[in-house]
């Protein structure tokens, strides 16, 4: 094991910004030149000094990467003292890490971007590329569902994409008020409605783990073959090198093998618990 | 202009029908209008009608006391609203509101019951039509109970 591999490298915050009750986006020194390429999908283990270390997306753009973004939730010790980093604060960086999204796999096919709450974030650095190549693509759409209108992630961005004529974005929440005008119910109750060829659509899906069950699930009644699902799966990973077994998925260790995996490899192995 | 037959037997909700029944399903169907705002129907309500949206947006909601209405699922073009048309004492269990100009078809539920009894191979085929949508409006809702984006995983 390299041990360069196993030691955070300490980078400056240069930004952080909010982008939900208890949501932030921040944007990181790349550190050395090495970081400064990953692939989208890809992800970093950001180390709190004293406190410890979590495996974070790269939410950015992997064509612009003088710099790294994370977005950030904040759910336990180390994310929230992540989350509450100001610029220059120093952040302990590893990576970047693991399999990411099948950009070319997808080429010259329609693309089916499928994102619950958070999990757009690690779907955007795709996006990001899909759109900065878009001739290479067939037919984009990007669904995406989550809680409120108020837990919207990226709603600015989406309202950008929402407006080419070349990507078709369909967002719903599960729940809202009356002042909300748009779509109300889960993101798999929407594949059934996008009329898209099966055959030819490769998916990325990237959410809550029972939302992903429900979507692939979706996406199988439709026509998509097994193989042509991608998902990116959460596991608690530690080394990121596939070495302590903390993210080990049956024989498929989620930090070295993926975060992205297919569906027919993971295939019965969705509802397990983690072990 | 499309004749009525034609747009409930183009609907999703009646497409493929065989040609007999479609002739008397139509019997029941009528064109109507809700503007932005307006109830389709309200829970508790006797459920005399269904809906075939042909043009339109609709919330179905349930109020809540002191407190404004929470809209838990939206259709659109091509979906179908009402199901407790179908089952006894065939009263509304939440309310519908038209949240954009909406056009739809209303079907007369005692017409199409009738029809249906009188049928049993045209209530079948009803049935056949109506239990996908109960389905997967089961699995919507239990996902949507699950709340899956209100509780991240803690893996810290």
């Amino acid at each position: 094991m390299s041990d360069d591999l196993m030691v955070p490298e300490p980078v400056r915050v240069l930004r952080r910004q909010q982008e939900l009750a208890t949501t932030w986006t921040l944007e990181l020194e790349s550190g050395r030149a090495g970081r400064r390429s990953f692939l989208p999908g890809q992800f970093n283990m950001l180390y709190i000094f004293g406190v410890g270390e979590v495996p974070i997306s790269l939410s950015g753009d992997a064509g612009q990467s003088e710099t790294l973004i994370h977005t950030v939730r904040a759910v336990g010790p180390v994310s929230n003292k992540l989350a509450a980093l100001k610029p220059m604060d120093t952040v302990g960086l590893r990576g970047p890490f693991g399999v990411g999204w099948p950009m070319a796999a997808g080429e010259g096919a329609d693309l089916l971007i499928v994102a619950g709450g958070l999990g757009l974030a690690p779907l955007r650095p795709a996006i990001y590329h899909v759109l900065r190549h878009r001739e290479r693509y067939g037919r984009v759409i990007l669904l995406y569902g989550t809680r409120s209108p108020d837990d919207i992630l990226y709603a600015g961005q989406l309202e950008e994409w929402n407006k080419r004529p070349d990507v078709e974005v369909h967002i719903t929440v599960d729940h809202a008020g009356d002042d909300w005008l748009g779509k109300i119910g889960v993101v798999p109750s929407l594949v059934p409605t996008l009329g898209f060829d099966p055959e030819d659509t490769v998916a990325m899906v990237c959410g809550p783990e029972i939302m992903m069950r429900f979507t692939v699930n979706a996406l199988r009644d439709a026509g998509v073959e097994d193989e042509s699902i991608y998902l990116s799966m959460e596991r608690n990973m530690k080394c990121a090198l596939g070495h302590c077994g903390h993210c080990q998925f049956g024989s498929t260790f989620v930090c070295k093998d993926g975060p992205v995996l297919s569906f027919d490899r993971v295939r019965g192995l969705l509802s397990l618990k983690e072990f | 202009m499309k004749s009525i037959a034609r747009i409930v037997c183009e609907h999703p909700f009646f497409q493929g029908l065989d040609g007999e029944f479609c002739d008397l399903v139509c019997g029941c169907a009528r064109n109507v209008r809700f503007n932005q705002g307006d109830y389709l129907f309200h829970e508790g309500g006797d459920a005399d009608y269904l809906y075939l949206i042909r043009y339109g947006q609709v919330a179905l909601e349930i109020a809540v006391p002191g407190k404004p209405p929470v809209r838990f699922q939206t259709l659109h073009d091509g979906d179908l609203v009402g199901v407790s048309w179908i089952l006894p004492p065939y009263h509304w269990a939440y309310d519908a509101r038209a949240i954009t100009l909406t056009r739809a078809i209303a079907m007369d539920a005692h017409c199409l019951r009738k029809k249906c009894d009188e049928d049993p191979v045209l209530g079948y085929d009803v049935l056949k039509r109506l239990l996908p949508i109960l389905t997967s409006r089961l699995h919507a809702t239990q996902l949507q109970i699950l709340d899956v984006y209100g509780a991240p995983e803690q893996l810290e």
